[in-house]
């Protein structure tokens, strides 16, 4: 104790305390940081050696012409090195990879992989670099989910830019946030995990994979559920709304109008 | 049919005659002995020989009135249920997805009101579908009445009791928007939280005054509450009965026609014909409302969750009547360039900021409504008319009229529109940016463009009914006379339809007055080139001479061989 009083005055003391201060913010983050790739596999775990070798024989034959020969990207598309299998699943699995033209955003259309195929594509990119894995089966579960929790949730994080009933909405310079009635579960899922196109990321420490199960609870439910007031008119709020009774509700009265008055004079 | 006449007067005999009646039947019994004690004879005498001219375009003021008892009605109903209050609670009604979840009773019985309790949800959707179409009928009601002007004098003030009506009915819709206390009705009360504090000085004074301290605050819903059921409702009855009372004052407008004249309104009385059709289409209005109710959703606020002032969701709109307030926040910049239009004003106590991207938006909406309200008086001293006016204008005789007024409706569709620019931007797959600039580019060029094109159509449309006047209509049957001429047949118009077309008013443009000093001032001047825009380009209806010389270009007859209606009729009319 005696001796720290005494060094602390020594020149050479502040350098110290920074590198100290560093170290512990740094080591700090790098724990942190991890908690989120807890889902991250080696890609050695799940998928065997010859699942990566065909999905480079397709990746070189379908995707590198944007993504570069071994992924690394290029000015037409980004690196996938470090991407995951998740984002793989997601995008090849809606459709939107291999991208029919290049635009705002990538637009969802019939898969143009198996599902083999796109695991090998999967394997291919996660052997490139550790990334957020395909989920697991649990998290997928609908049934254990809680809905109320999930649409909390969901209000709070996605229907800014996706609806309050998941119907969609519009991003700035042609962009949207696509509804999501529809949307595979995993697909779901990995496109939290990974945010594709203009879409934030939602780590496992932002929420936790037991929360995203509440969300995907919450939108299946949403998905399954009859509209209780009858034709939900596009679950687009009050613009619809003011469209029908300006279309059908004016046609009505002006049709009953002109019939009550069609015998004057 | 039947006319009206201006007074009825009774001799002392008929009155003793009613005094000594002796009724036959049973019913009659009944009915004398409640009319000696309630008087109703002299009501129905009185008001049920009321004329009312038959015409689909005079039955949107009825709408509006009977959507405002059905929204009077549903929302009657609505209040046994619903309870304004801000306090926590945590939802365990039916709906599942939202059980456990912590909101407002004022929400969680709005809930209540949709899934526990026998046609409350029928009953919220009726009183929100007929709030949305008490609105319209009201905005269309009102423009009939601009494009007939049917405004003018002696109607000025019931018009100024329509568009107060029209506020009040904003208002109305606004504040039961806010009610159910859901994340789309809350945004809209932070909206109008937002445009309340950008008031320079006493913004914020207003929004305390009005929220009982801060955004959101436990006071609010309560408020506006009260607003909601009591005293915007009972605002609105008072003026519906002075409006009422003074269209029965001035009598019912009509349409140019053979037989109407300013001193006459030719129609059917309300008692019976026009209280049956009348009473009848109360319950027409009911059904297509209750048809709407039952068929399709509205409001469906167990999908924006309680009221949380973070969260902001895709497509918050409000209803279509508060929409422009929105579109017009929407089209305005927060910057031009990278300046930024917002600054801050230094004051000794530190500067006030100053919201100059909305207040901005405060003058189209000052400029309609204000310009609503003293229209009348504004197109009196450009045309200079002082004269009463029974018969309507057809719209097409009145070109500068109908071209401002077109002008001013696609300027309030623009700012209309841009509300839902999002919507625009997703469903035709556009940019978003770009569609607000369109819209940004439409608020200026829109009026300018439309009321050019306005008035020119409506000057071809007086020059195809000079033709048809001097001409008749095209038969559709092309002659071959005996030296082998081909001609097409034309068919003179009816007596009826005739007069229509060339009794009407065309004022010319009236030079300049000048004062008192004999000096033209600067309004005069101005008064004179709005003059000059509104009557310069002129159609002149056709005139009697037109249309005898017309008349013998005609291979069979002339003026003396028709009948002496035809020409009579245009006399009779000229100016």
């Amino acid at each position: 104790m005696k001796a720290l009083s005494q060094k602390r005055r020594h020149p050479l003391a502040a350098v110290a305390l920074l590198l100290l201060g560093l170290l512990l913010t740094g080591g700090l983050y790098a724990a942190a940081t991890s908690i989120n790739e807890a889902q991250a596999s080696n890609a050695a775990d799940v998928y065997s050696a010859s699942d990566v070798e065909e999905g480079e024989r397709l990746f070189v034959a379908n995707c590198a012409t944007c993504h570069g020969i071994n992924a690394e990207g290029s000015d037409a598309g980004p690196s996938l090195i470090g991407s995951g299998a998740a984002a793989v699943d997601f995008q090849v699995g809606t459709g939107r990879m291999p991208m029919q033209m290049s635009g705002p955003q990538a637009q969802k259309k019939p898969a143009q992989f198996n599902d083999e195929q796109t695991m090998q594509l999967s394997a291919y990119v996660a052997s490139l670099g550790s990334g957020p894995a395909v989920p697991a089966a649990e998290y997928l579960d609908v049934e254990e989910g809680n809905i109320a929790r999930g649409g909390e949730l969901f209000r709070i994080n996605c229907a800014m830019c996706h609806n309050a009933a998941a119907a969609g909405g519009a991003l700035t310079e042609g962009k949207y946030a696509p509804g999501l009635d529809g949307v595979e579960s995993v697909h779901i899922y990995e496109a939290m995990v990974t945010g594709p196109q203009n879409m934030p990321e939602f780590t496992d420490a932002n929420i936790p994979p037991e929360d995203k199960r509440d969300i995907i609870a919450f939108l299946k439910n949403n998905e399954s559920q009859s509209a209780p007031g009858g034709f939900a008119l596009g679950s687009l709020g009050p613009v619809s709304e003011g469209l029908l009774i300006w279309t059908l509700g004016l046609a009505l009265l002006i049709g009953s109008m002109v019939w009550l008055t069609s015998r004057s004079s | 049919m039947s006319s009206q006449s201006l007074e009825s007067k009774y001799t002392e005999e008929q009155y003793s005659e009613v005094d000594q009646y002796q009724p036959a039947t049973r019913t009659g019994k009944i009915a004398n002995y409640v009319d000696q004690r309630v008087g109703g004879t002299g009501m129905v005498r009185e008001f049920g020989r009321k004329v009312f001219p038959d015409h689909w375009t005079f039955m949107f003021g009825e709408v509006a009135l009977y959507s405002f008892v059905i929204t009077v009605i549903s929302g009657a109903f609505l209040t046994f249920w619903f309870d304004p209050s801000m306090a926590s609670t945590r939802y365990d009604g039916a709906y599942v997805p939202l059980q456990g979840v912590e909101m407002s009773t004022a929400y969680a019985t709005s809930l209540e009101l949709s899934f526990d309790v026998r046609g409350g949800l029928f009953m919220r959707q009726l009183h929100h579908w007929a709030a949305l179409m008490f609105i319209m009928a009201m905005a269309i009601h009102m423009l009939r009445v601009f494009f007939t002007g049917a405004f003018r004098k002696p109607r000025e003030l019931n018009w100024v009791v329509g568009c107060t009506l029209l506020l009040a009915g904003l208002g109305a819709g606004f504040t039961g928007y806010s009610l159910p206390d859901e994340v789309l009705s809350g945004n809209g009360l932070r909206i109008i939280d937002g445009m309340l504090k950008a008031i320079p000085v006493v913004g914020t004074y207003i929004s305390f005054f009005l929220f009982g301290g801060e955004f959101p605050g436990d006071e609010v819903i309560p408020r506006l509450y009260s607003l909601h059921i009591f005293i915007i409702p009972a605002v609105i009855l008072i003026l519906i009965a002075v409006h009422l009372f003074m269209v029965v004052t001035h009598k019912h407008t009509q349409y140019p026609g053979p037989g109407r004249t300013e001193r006459n309104v030719v129609g059917y009385p309300i008692g019976p014909v026009y209280a049956a059709k009348a009473g009848g289409f109360f319950f027409v209005v009911f059904g297509v409302l209750a048809l709407l109710a039952g068929t399709f959703q509205i409001n469906a606020l167990w999908n924006y969750g309680p009221y949380d002032p973070s969260p902001v969701q895709a497509g918050t709109q409000p209803d279509w009547y508060i929409g422009w307030f929105d579109g017009l926040l929407r089209l305005m910049p927060g910057y031009i360039g990278d300046i930024p239009l917002e600054f801050v004003l230094p004051t000794p106590w530190g500067g006030n900021s100053v919201a100059t991207p909305v207040l901005v938006t405060f003058i189209p909406i000052t400029a309609l409504l204000l310009g609503l309200f003293v229209w009348p008086w504004i197109e009196a001293w450009i045309t200079g008319d002082k004269k009463e006016h029974h018969i309507l204008d057809r719209p097409r005789n009145v070109p500068g009229r109908t071209a401002f007024g077109m002008a001013m409706m696609i300027w309030y569709f623009v700012m209309w529109a841009a509300a839902s620019s999002d919507l625009i931007a997703t469903h035709f797959s556009l940019s978003f940016n770009d569609v607000l600039i369109w819209l940004r580019v439409l608020f200026f060029a829109g009026p300018i463009l439309t009321f050019i094109i306005t008035k020119r159509i409506c000057l071809a449309l007086q020059r195809k009914d000079r033709e048809i006047v001097l001409h008749g209509n095209e038969a559709g049957v092309i002659e071959m006379l005996p030296h082998g001429e081909f001609r097409e047949k034309h068919t003179r118009v009816s007596d009826y339809e005739l007069y229509t077309l060339v009794s009407y008013e065309s004022p010319e443009v009236t030079a300049a007055r000048p004062n008192s000093r004999g000096k033209v001032g600067l309004l005069e001047k101005s008064r004179v080139t709005l003059n000059r825009t509104f009557f310069e380009d002129r159609v002149a209806p056709v005139s009697r001479e037109e249309y005898i010389e017309a008349l013998s270009h005609d291979d069979h007859g002339t003026a003396a061989e028709l009948p002496a209606g035809s020409v009579g009729a245009i006399e009779s009319k000229k100016n």
